[in-house]
Formats: C-alpha cells, sequence, structure tokens
C-alpha cells in the first residue's frame, strides 16, 4: 500500500471526485468554486508533467485563507453549508497531497462520505441515482488503485458493479432495520432560513395567479374510498379576514374549538405534503380531525406546531356536508364587516343599491353572483392591472379576473351590504393520477373563495369563481384555462403523451416518497409488528441487524467460494478426485504435483494393507487417462472402484 | 526390446557406479534422437560414460578433444589436393561417426563450436559447397566444464537449446566412490565392453518411442508447466515451444525404458531436470545452478491437471 500511484489513478480519482462535489457547485460561494476547480486542474497538470507535489507550506496557506474565506461568507464554520464548503476544499487539497496508495484510499473514503453530503439537500431520485453513479465509479477508482497492471476501464467498472450488487442485501437490511430517528437527521440553523414556497397568509391582486403559473406539488392524498368529485374537492388553507382596500391578510390566529354539525359520513384520507415552510397543513372543508403535534383555530385552520421543512404525512378525516359558526359571537361578527374607510367608493355604492333592492342576504348574495355570470365578467389568468381602488377598478372597467379579484369584489360587496364574509385560500381539485391511484394537488390549483355568515345556517362557502367560470370548479383549472397557454407546459392537458408520463413519473416519485424518504420510526415499529417483533428496542433492533448482516455475509461468502471450485466434468478425473479425497480423508492426501504412480506407491507404503485396490486403480485410472483406452465399460467400472473403495 | 535397454543402462552403470539416473537419462536422450550434453567438473567421469555409452550401444564412435585452437576443418574435415588423381579429395573429419564426443566443448572458440552445433541441427555438413549427410544414427555427446571454470567460452542460450538434455554427475556416494577405489581400471573395463545393442535396433527403438501415446490430459500438464515457467518472475525466459516439444520428446523415450505405451506425469517428472536444466534460468540471489533442483523446485509449483 505504499507504493506510488501512476498518473491514470490519479486522474481517475480527480475526475470521480469531481463527480461527486458537482451538485455543490450551485451552493457553494463562487470563489470557492473557483478555487477547487484551480486545485483540480493543477492537480492533473502535475500528474501529467510528474512534477512533484506542493511543499506543505503552500498547502497550508490554502488552507487557511479558504478556511477564513469560508467562515466570512458564512459567518460561521460549523453547520450545514459550511461544513460541506469546508470538507469540498480540504477534499481538494488532500488531493494535492496524495502520493501513495493510502493517501488515496483515505481519498475514497472522504468521496464516499462528501456524496453523503449531496444528500442533506435533496433526497430525491435523480439525486440518489447520480450518487449511485458517483459510488460505483469510486468504487472502480477504488478496485482500479489494487491492481499493479493497468486494467481495462470496463473490467473495473465491472467489477465495481459486482462490488454493489453484493451490497444490495446488506442495503435493504440496514435502511430495513437500522434504528430510525424522528425527525430528520439532520435539521440545521440554516433550513430555518429557507424561502418558503405555496401559499402566503396575505393575498393582493395576481398572487394567486402567480402561484398557478408553478408546477410544483403542494401535496399529494390517496383516499380510502372514491375520490369526491372535483366541486367538493377545497383543501382549506389559510383564512383571511382583514382587508386594507388592496391587500387581504390573516388575523392572529384565534386557537378555539369550533364547533360543527354534520350530517353525512365523512371521507377518509392521507395528505403527504410537500415542505412549504409555514405551518399550514391542508384538509378537505371540514376537517374531523387533528394531525398529530398540530392544532386547530376557531376558523378551522389546521396549523403545525413546527413549519413544514420536510414533507410530512398525516391521516385525515373530512366532512363535506357540514354547518358550523351559526352561533359566531357578535365581535367576530363585527370583524367580518370591516372595511378601510374611502376605498372602493363606487362598490360601497353599488353594495347599498343591491342591499335596497333585495331584502335577504340570500338574495344580495345571488344578485351578485348573478351580476358575475352575465354582466360580460370573465376567468383569465393575465387580468390587466389595478390600481388604489382595485375593486372598483375590476368590478366596473376590467372585469377580467382571477379567483382572487372575484373573492375579493364578492367579500368586498358582501361586507359594503352588512353580510359579514371572509376570505378562505387554499386549493381547489387536483389531478388524479390514474398509476397509483392518488390525488396531486399543485400550487397551480390554488385558489381563493369566501365564506358568508347567514343568520341560522352559519357561515357558507361561496365560491363567486364559479360564478364566472363553472370549469374551474367541475374540471379544474387546466379545464377552465383550455385556451390560454399561460400554464405550465406539464399541467395543461393538450398533450397526452406529456401528461401519461409526467403522472407516471409522480407516481414513482410519490412511492419513492412514502416508501424510502417516509420509512419513519412509526413505519419500521409497524413493519417489525407485523413480522411479530413487537417492542423492538435499540437494542434488539441492533442484534437484528447484526445477525442480519453476518447472514448475508456467510450467505454471499458461500456463493463467492462455490464459484471459486473447479467443476469437473471428466467422469475419469472426478472418479480419480473422489478416490483421492477419501484418501485424503485418512491423511493420505495427494499432492498437487504428485503423479498417479508415485501416489500409489506412497499410499502402498503407507498402508500396505490398501496396496491391492490402490494399484488396481491406479493401473486403471492411468490407462483410461494417459493411455488411448476410451472404453465407456471400463469407465463405469473405473467410477465403481472409486465407489466401493473404503480406505 | 526393452529389456536390451536397460542391459545397456546396467552395463554402464558397471563402470559409472552410482549414477544410474543420469545413465538412464543419458539413453533416454539417445532414444529420443536427441543431443546430450554432460556438465561437471573435470574427473568426475563425464568422458568415461561418453565412452560407455557408445560402446555398449554399438555404434562408430569419434572423440573430438576441444581446445581454444580448435579450428572448424578440424571438425568437419578438409579437402586436399591428391597429385596423383590431380583431383581434391575430401578427408572427413571427426564428426562423421554414429557417436561424436565433443569432449570439453566450451573450451573452444564460438567458431568450432558452431560447426559442430550446425552439424547436430541439420544432421549433415556442407564443404565446400557440397553437402554431405552424417551417418544414422548421430548422436552428440558434448562435455563441458561449468563455465565458472576458467579457460571457457560459455555456449550462448541459443545453442544449449539444441542439446536435448543435459546431465550433471556430481560426486559420487562414499560407497560408490569406495567401489570406484577398490575396482579395475575403468580404461581397461572399457575395452571389455562388449555391444549389447545394434546399430538397426537402436533406430527401431527410436521409432518406437516415437510412437508412444501422449493422451491430451498428458499435453494439459505439459502446456501447464509451460505456462508456469512463462508467467513465473522466478525465471528469466519462459520455456520455448522447441523446449516443450523436447519434454515430450524424452518423456517417450522415458516411457518407452519403463515399458508404457503412454507417457504419464511421472515420465515428465523424471526427465524435467535434464530437459529443462539448462533452459531455464533462475532470477535472483539464490539462484538453482542444479538442473535438478530447478526441476524439483518446478514440480512442486505445478499441479497435475
Amino acid at each position: 500500500m505504499t507504493q506510488t500511484l501512476a498518473s491514470r489513478h490519479t486522474f481517475w480519482l480527480t475526475a470521480s471526485l469531481a463527480l461527486v462535489a458537482a451538485p455543490h457547485v450551485q451552493r457553494l460561494p463562487w470563489w470557492l468554486n473557483l478555487l477547487v476547480a484551480t486545485l483540480f486542474g493543477w492537480r492533473l497538470y502535475l500528474a501529467r508533467t510528474r512534477l512533484p507535489l506542493p511543499s506543505r507550506g503552500i498547502v497550508m496557506f490554502v488552507v487557511t485563507g479558504a478556511t477564513a474565506g469560508v467562515y466570512l461568507h458564512y459567518e460561521t464554520l460549523f453547520g450545514r453549508d459550511a461544513g460541506v464548503a469546508l470538507l469540498v476544499i480540504m477534499l481538494t487539497l488532500k488531493l494535492l497531497e496524495m502520493r501513495t496508495a493510502r493517501d488515496a484510499m483515505l481519498l475514497i473514503f472522504l468521496g464516499y462520505f462528501l456524496v453523503i453530503t449531496n444528500f442533506l439537500y435533496s433526497q430525491t431520485i435523480p439525486t440518489a441515482l447520480y450518487m449511485l453513479v458517483c459510488v460505483w465509479i469510486i468504487t472502480a477508482c477504488m478496485v482500479g488503485i489494487h491492481y499493479t497492471r493497468a486494467p481495462r476501464t470496463i473490467h473495473l467498472l465491472r467489477t465495481a458493479g459486482v462490488l454493489l450488487a453484493q451490497s444490495v442485501p446488506l442495503m435493504l437490511l440496514m435502511f430495513l432495520l437500522f434504528p430510525r430517528i424522528q425527525g430528520p437527521l439532520w435539521r440545521m440553523p440554516a433550513d430555518s432560513q429557507r424561502s418558503s414556497t405555496g401559499l402566503s397568509d396575505t393575498m393582493s391582486p395576481g398572487s394567486m395567479t402567480n402561484l398557478s403559473l408553478s408546477e410544483a406539488v403542494a401535496f399529494r392524498v390517496s383516499f380510502k374510498a372514491d375520490t369526491p368529485a372535483n366541486r367538493q374537492l377545497y383543501w382549506r388553507g389559510p383564512v383571511l379576514w382583514n382587508f386594507d382596500g388592496r391587500t387581504w391578510r390573516a388575523p392572529r390566529a384565534d386557537y378555539g374549538e369550533p364547533r360543527y354539525d354534520t350530517h353525512f359520513y365523512p371521507v377518509e384520507y392521507t395528505v403527504t405534503v410537500e415542505p412549504h415552510g409555514k405551518s399550514w397543513l391542508f384538509a378537505l372543508d371540514l376537517p374531523g380531525r387533528l394531525p398529530p403535534r398540530s392544532i386547530a383555530t376557531s376558523d378551522f385552520q389546521i396549523l403545525s406546531a413546527v413549519p413544514v421543512t420536510t414533507r410530512q404525512r398525516y391521516d385525515m378525516t373530512s366532512f363535506l356536508d357540514y354547518t358550523y359558526g351559526a352561533d359566531e359571537s357578535a365581535a367576530t361578527l363585527q370583524r367580518a364587516l370591516q372595511l378601510p374607510p374611502g376605498f372602493n367608493p363606487r362598490t360601497a355604492e353599488l353594495a347599498r343599491e343591491l342591499r335596497r333592492k333585495h331584502g335577504s342576504d340570500q338574495a344580495v348574495m345571488q344578485a351578485v353572483l348573478n351580476m358575475f355570470g352575465h354582466d360580460g365578467f370573465s376567468y383569465t389568468m393575465s387580468p390587466p392591472l389595478l390600481g388604489e381602488h382595485s375593486v372598483d377598478e375590476f368590478l366596473f372597467d376590467a372585469k377580467k379576473g382571477f379567483c382572487e379579484h372575484y373573492s375579493s369584489a364578492f367579500a368586498v360587496l358582501m361586507r359594503a351590504a352588512g353580510i359579514p364574509a371572509r376570505i378562505v385560500t387554499g386549493y381547489m381539485g387536483g389531478e388524479v393520477n390514474p398509476i397509483g391511484q392518488y390525488l396531486i394537488v399543485r400550487e397551480a390549483d390554488a385558489h381563493a373563495w369566501t365564506e358568508v355568515w347567514l343568520r341560522g345556517e352559519g357561515w357558507v362557502r361561496v365560491d363567486p369563481t364559479a360564478a364566472v367560470s363553472p370549469a374551474r370548479v367541475e374540471r379544474g383549472i387546466s379545464a377552465a384555462m383550455a385556451g390560454e397557454n399561460v400554464l405550465p407546459l406539464f399541467i395543461r392537458g393538450d398533450f397526452p403523451v406529456l401528461r401519461e408520463l409526467r403522472l407516471g413519473f409522480d407516481s414513482v416519485a410519490n412511492n419513492w416518497n412514502q416508501w424510502v424518504l417516509g420509512y419513519t420510526p412509526e413505519r419500521q415499529r409497524a413493519l417489525l409488528t407485523r413480522a411479530g417483533l413487537d417492542d423492538a428496542t435499540w437494542r434488539s433492533l441492533a442484534l437484528l441487524l447484526l445477525a442480519g448482516t453476518a447472514m448475508t455475509a456467510m450467505l454471499l461468502a458461500v456463493l463467492t467460494l462455490r464459484r471459486l471450485r473447479v467443476r469437473v466434468r471428466d467422469p475419469v478425473r472426478r472418479a480419480y478426485l473422489a478416490f483421492c479425497s477419501k484418501l485424503g480423508s485418512r491423511g493420505l492426501a495427494r499432492e498437487d504435483a504428485e503423479g498417479p504412480f508415485s501416489y500409489a506407491d506412497r499410499v502402498s507404503r503407507a498402508r500396505p494393507d490398501l496396496e491391492t485396490p490402490v494399484q488396481r486403480f491406479i493401473r486403471l485410472y492411468v490407462d483410461l487417462r494417459y493411455g488411448q483406452e476410451a472404453d465407456l465399460q471400463h469407465v463405469s467400472r473405473l467410477q465403481q472402484l472409486a465407489r466401493e473403495f473404503k480406505p | 526390446m526393452t529389456t536390451r535397454i536397460n542391459k545397456v543402462v546396467e552395463r554402464v552403470g558397471g563402470i559409472i557406479l552410482g549414477k544410474e539416473l543420469q545413465i538412464r537419462l543419458a539413453v533416454a536422450c539417445l532414444l529420443a534422437r536427441g543431443h546430450l550434453l554432460i556438465e561437471d567438473i573435470p574427473g568426475v567421469g563425464k568422458t568415461t560414460l561418453a565412452h560407455a555409452l557408445a560402446a555398449s550401444v554399438g555404434l562408430s564412435f569419434q572423440r573430438v578433444q576441444f581446445t581454444s585452437d580448435l579450428l572448424p576443418a578440424d571438425i568437419l574435415g578438409v579437402s586436399i589436393y591428391n597429385r596423383d588423381s590431380g583431383t581434391f579429395q575430401f578427408h572427413p573429419g571427426p564428426i562423421f561417426t554414429q557417436v561424436v564426443l565433443a569432449d570439453e566443448v566450451n573450451r573452444a572458440t564460438p567458431k568450432a563450436q558452431s560447426a559442430l552445433l550446425e552439424a547436430m541441427e541439420e544432421h549433415q555438413v556442407t564443404i565446400d559447397g557440397e553437402t554431405r549427410r552424417l551417418p544414422q544414427p548421430f548422436f552428440v555427446i558434448a562435455t563441458q566444464n561449468p563455465s565458472y571454470q576458467v579457460g571457457t567460452f560459455p555456449l550462448p542460450e541459443s545453442q544449449l537449446d539444441r542439446f536435448l538434455m543435459r546431465i550433471q554427475l556430481g560426486y559420487p556416494g562414499a560407497d560408490a566412490e569406495r567401489a570406484l577405489l577398490q575396482g579395475q581400471d575403468r580404461r581397461d573395463l572399457l575395452q571389455k565392453l562388449g555391444a549389447c545393442l545394434r546399430g538397426e535396433d537402436l533406430t527401431e527403438l527410436q521409432q518406437e518411442a516415437q510412437q508412444v501415446h501422449v493422451a491430451s490430459a498428458l499435453l494439459d500438464y505439459v502446456q501447464a508447466i509451460v505456462r508456469h515457467t512463462r508467467a513465473s518472475a522466478e525465471y528469466a525466459n519462459g520455456l520455448s515451444p522447441r523446449a516443450a516439444l523436447a519434454l515430450l520428446h524424452a518423456a517417450r523415450a522415458w516411457a518407452l525404458m519403463e515399458s508404457r505405451k503412454h507417457v504419464v506425469p511421472e515420465d515428465v517428472q523424471a526427465v524435467l531436470g535434464g530437459v529443462v536444466g539448462h533452459r531455464l534460468i533462475p532470477t535472483g540471489d539464490g539462484a538453482r545452478i542444479n538442473g535438478s533442483d530447478i526441476a524439483q523446485h518446478l514440480i512442486k509449483q505445478v499441479p497435475i491437471p
């Protein structure tokens, strides 16, 4: 292991380390990338020209400089990002100190470690596949270092592939049995600063429209029974009460025990929500229970105890037919009537007029919905920009808008007419993936609707968008926007092949999320219980893991050793070997280089009682194997002699 | 017929005491139509062995003492002008005989050596543009001093290769030496030694040796040995195909002497020391010079397939 390295080893090792470090390029500061690239290049140049490696002083200088740089950039040397940056630069510098095969082995193991760091950032299938390729190539490097003569690259790759394939059973065993830790292992301070995606707790004209351009998955749902109709799929998110003339905002959460009456049996389903950095957990109107570690507000938002920064999976039940809030307090209803003074005067005028014309609240509501349906309003993803009196401009001039425009205008009209109203944001609908039978809800499905409070009925959901574009509610966003090429390509329905492909990929990704990334302590416990192992502790898991590893290693060893055994086809030779091994078990093993006659003589000297059968056998054997005889009868006679031989 | 061969071995063994294995190898070499090189220090009976062998097989015999001033013509012969007939007349050299003893072959210059070696290979000599065939059977026994002795021109490897076998006599054992010291003069014994084979018998036996069967299992073994010498770092060069052929010929002759119709691995092992001893040059410091040591080492390393 102390031999110096050939330049091809250096080349391959440098290349494979560069491959492993490549995904970090997008996350590291530019000067670090430049430094690492320069060092890689320098090392390759040195390997090519066989110039001596840089002195210790130079390396120490770069180490100090780079460490200082990392500290200045991240303002710490700890944590995920700074740690990875340091690891990358140190590994690159170690390349410049690589002289012997032992150094190379160290670098190979560092390379494996660097592979793991990539999973701190991304745990998707493409990352996993890429890292698998990296591990494959690093392993091939390791195999190559152990050869003194240069074998063909394909041979190295094959050997490394076989090694990886042999490790698969162990990998599965460790995946299933390694004690799991609640929550992600790598919760780092940097995570909390990650920008959040998806819904927010404010809504102004244009905010929903922006969301509609994103094909990112918000969450996936699998229903226990049939998926309800699209018009029933209102996924409740933030509820907005406060309006300042342009922007709707959520108030401070009011945690109360909401009361409700249900009229129908609940639907049961499981939600797997993608990380979005906020606390909301989504459920169908009206949620019938709470996921673990979450609370509900009095307006039926479900809030997780900690922001959703990792993928989360929870079981839910919802009642699609309900009444609630009939006994809402006067103070609460007063909050649902607030309007900022001085904004949208024309809307206020219209509301007063409607109030005069129609007697009941229901009639006022219906009049507004009729207006949306018939007075030339249209549903579009590219509405004109609106000015200060946004609702006025929308209602009387533009008459074009997206869900936020309609819900906002409706709520303002209602409030102006004296009917308590609020905005509910969330998602509407979703796409059923026939492969895997689950519902995909994307950011593009983001929606805003209203709830109005009617005496005797409580809070009632009214979706003004339904009045202008029934298709949005009945069949979803892609159907409603069929004419407009604004939606992301993958969401539009006009390319059936693309759609199919996308659904296939999503199904695979969903399984990956559910079974690989979502293999939580609970799931592990459930699996072990099903295997008859109740109350699995750390210790029993460790023992099980050890036993399983030992068994796998043994099995592999047996398989490998079987391959080493030479299979003898020649019956004459096989009979001879059987004969020899019989004598071998009596302490008279044939030496490899011992000819048949010499062997027979030795055996006869050691065991004079065996002389006759041994000599007879050997004579026949030599005649058959080295002579010109090829008589089958003699062969079977030889086999018989070998069988009957009892030393 | 094989009993007669054993009689030859017996008779020669009566003169060269305690060296049965070497005598048997020498006879096998003769049966395999190869030439024999005997290498050892002076005075252990090289020349006597050659004499005894030639005498007991009843072949015509000539001896050439190689010296540093020996010329090719001294071996091959020369054409001399005959004044009576007015023509050049060829006077054949000592090589025109059935058994040539080239004594101390490595004391001659390479020029003289190569004259002999060409004759060995071609079984004919070309003098003054005229090709003359040598008598059959033609058998060269060369003796040489170990190369570390003073005044030698070591034979190059390519020429060593032309000898089927090289044997080394070594000092006799204590009993054999005592018998030698007590016994008659060897020269007198040689005079009395009658032939127990005729030339035709020898030719017949040589043909019979070629008929000995070699099974493919045995070829596997020979190839394994050859392959091992080529792959191993212990030898400067591996065995050549010619060496493999030589091994096979010698093993056949040995099998014939053992009255077998086919060759077995033991035959190969028996002749291995004689055949490969001068062809394999061990590398490293503790080089095994001795042919049988090289062979024993090689035998241990190659399993019989």
